[in-house]
């Protein structure tokens, strides 16, 4: 019980780092914000004229739940990124001299990251709102589907955290943290009706978790019967958590400078 | 196992794959004490200080720490622990005092304690002026006082610092000097690192020198200095047809061969450390006639005692450092 309550502190302390440099660092806040706006208005305008989705008469209600869903699933790069740069400046030799709690770098960390994607969420949100999306079920609904995607995205965190530690510079962190985000969100349902893709290509779509959550998200935005989505998308996200987080603990508690 | 020891290791062997980076080392370093590590790049130095620091577990070997094992309690360890690194460990975009705060937390102080001694060492370090300001700005001397600052909040009872000057300039590296002789009037344990034989020279009661991964000599700077033969005479004169006389003259008041260069003027020869020699060669000099242009005596430098200890000159490596 007391290592829980030092394990709690010791992240909130690590977090709090984070957070308080967040409004420090103008650039990363201006790109935090205008990377979602960007594709709000990039996908709603160029495709949103030429894309019809069935079941749906407005495709805008379609497909901005995808790119909610797509841009905070990138906004976890951020924790990879970050731990790399820790570990290249030497910081993280410092904190594993410390004596804190094993876990948490990484939890206070990954919990940064998500208060920064409900920021970006935010931001998305507002514009959304002024291009017309509205919240077609209950007010529930949409909190709820906004936790399941954030939650997903927390997950993913700790899959970036993985990375992060295990590659050899800021620059790699980076693409590699991000490359295989491109075929996860656009082989997916974020954009369009897996059911238009070629066969093996539909296969992988509906089998992807991304569309799992994305699916369940967008059904309780629009009001629409949610099925089995909302208990996978939260058995996915769970699964990811409990794999990865232990994994990644393991690798920091053996990561030094090269 | 003697409990006045801070730093007690023995037979420490560290690989990575078939680099053997530890090959048996032992270092034994008393309370209060400040000792040197020595030793070129890709020594061991820095793998020894983090198997010291919990950072690597050693494959063989036992180390404690203020009696405390690094491997079965390395929790323990870290309670009594500050550690430097070769990079100054600081969050850049954080002021120095939320850096200090940040670290004091960590070390679980009481929140009022963590307020005074933040404020206590950035005075002493002498960075009260910037301490609310972002680390980004500060210069890499004042960077690496806050990080040693910030090893200091949880007044660890073993102090490491790897390799604390590299890359500061000279005034910097000064004023670093300075600031940890201050630490051993505090009776802080420091292990320190050096790659600078100057450095071990001046802060390091006893200098471990260390290289391929294990320890080669042991001892104060004058001890491993005289390892080595002694200081060195040289004596100058002005005519060449004094040579045989100057020789016949320097003869017995040396330890060793007496060596002539080639234009038969400068004589060069060991003699005893700590001698008064020098006032009684130029008595005799001047007894036999013999015009003096100059004698001087030359301390070995540690450079000296790399050379003859490894065959090698200190700054030749240019390779990195293991791990």
């Amino acid at each position: 019980m007391e290592r829980l309550s030092l394990a709690i502190q010791d992240s909130w302390v690590e977090a709090e780092r984070h957070l308080r440099i967040i409004p420090r660092n103008i650039e990363l806040l201006l790109f935090a914000a205008v990377q979602p706006v960007m594709f709000v208005v990039l996908f709603v305008y160029v495709f949103g004229g030429s894309i019809e989705v069935a079941g749906f008469d407005n495709y805008d209600q379609y497909l901005l739940p995808g790119i909610f869903s797509q841009s905070l699933v990138f906004g976890s790069t951020f924790t990879g990124v970050g731990l790399a740069e820790d570990l290249s400046k030497g910081l993280v030799d410092r904190l594993r001299s410390l004596p804190m709690s094993r876990s948490a770098v990484l939890v206070g960390r990954t919990v940064s990251d998500l208060v920064r994607n409900l920021f970006t969420f935010f931001v998305m949100l507002g514009v959304a709102f002024l291009i017309g999306f509205r919240f077609e079920g209950s007010l529930f609904e949409a909190l709820l589907a906004t936790l399941l995607l954030l939650l997903f995205s927390y997950a993913l965190s700790w899959m970036q955290a993985i990375i992060g530690l295990s590659v050899r510079s800021v620059e790699a962190a980076n693409s590699a943290g991000f490359i295989w985000m491109f075929p996860m969100t656009f082989v997916s349902s974020a954009f369009i009706d897996p059911a238009t893709l070629p066969r093996p290509l539909e296969a992988i779509a509906k089998a992807n978790p991304f569309t799992v959550v994305t699916d369940a998200a967008r059904a309780l935005y629009n009001g629409n019967p949610v099925g089995n989505n909302a208990v996978y998308s939260l058995g996915w996200s769970v699964g990811i958590i409990v794999v990865f987080a232990g994994l990644s603990i393991r690798k920091f508690n053996r990561s030094t400078v090269a | 196992m003697s409990i006045d020891l801070a730093v007690d290791a023995r037979g420490l062997v560290k690989c990575f794959g078939d680099t053997v980076a530890l090959d048996g080392v032992d270092l034994q370093v008393p309370r209060g004490a400040i000792y040197g590590l020595l030793g070129p790049n890709g020594a061991g130095k820095t793998t020894a200080v983090r198997v010291l620091t919990t950072l690597l577990r050693p494959d063989r070997g036992q180390a404690l720490i203020d009696g405390v094992d690094v491997v079965a309690n390395p929790h323990g360890v870290r309670q009594r622990i500050g550690l430097t690194g070769q990079y100054a460990a600081v969050e850049e975009r954080l002021t120095g005092r939320e850096n200090m705060q940040f670290v004091g937390r960590l070390f679980h102080l009481p929140k009022a304690e963590v307020k005074s001694r933040a404020g206590d060492l950035l005075e002493r370090f002498e960075l009260v002026d910037a301490a609310d300001r972002v680390v980004k700005g500060y210069s890499g001397g004042m960077r690496r006082r806050l990080d040693i600052a910030m090893s200091l909040i949880g007044r660890p009872s073993v102090l490491f610092l790897d390799e604390p000057t590299t890359g500061l300039d000279p005034r910097s590296r000064l004023a670093m000097w300075g600031l940890i002789e201050e630490l051993e009037a505090d009776g802080t344990t420091v292990l320190l690192t050096t790659q600078y034989l100057d450095e071990a020279d001046r802060l390091a009661e006893r200098i471990i020198v260390i290289d391929h991964g294990g320890v080669i000599a042991e001892g104060t700077a004058d001890e491993l200095k005289d390892q080595i033969g002694g200081d060195r005479l040289r004596v100058s004169i002005a005519r060449v047809e004094n040579r045989e006389a100057a020789l016949d003259t320097l003869r017995p008041l040396c330890t060793g061969d007496v060596e002539v260069s080639a234009d038969g003027l400068s004589f060069a020869a060991p003699i005893h450390s700590g001698d008064r020699v020098v006032p009684s060669v130029i008595r005799a000099l001047d007894d036999a006639g013999i015009d003096v242009l100059d004698v001087e005596v030359r301390r070995p430098t540690l450079d000296d005692v790399f050379l003859t200890l490894t065959g090698r000159a200190v700054a030749d490596e240019q390779e990195g450092e293991v791990a």
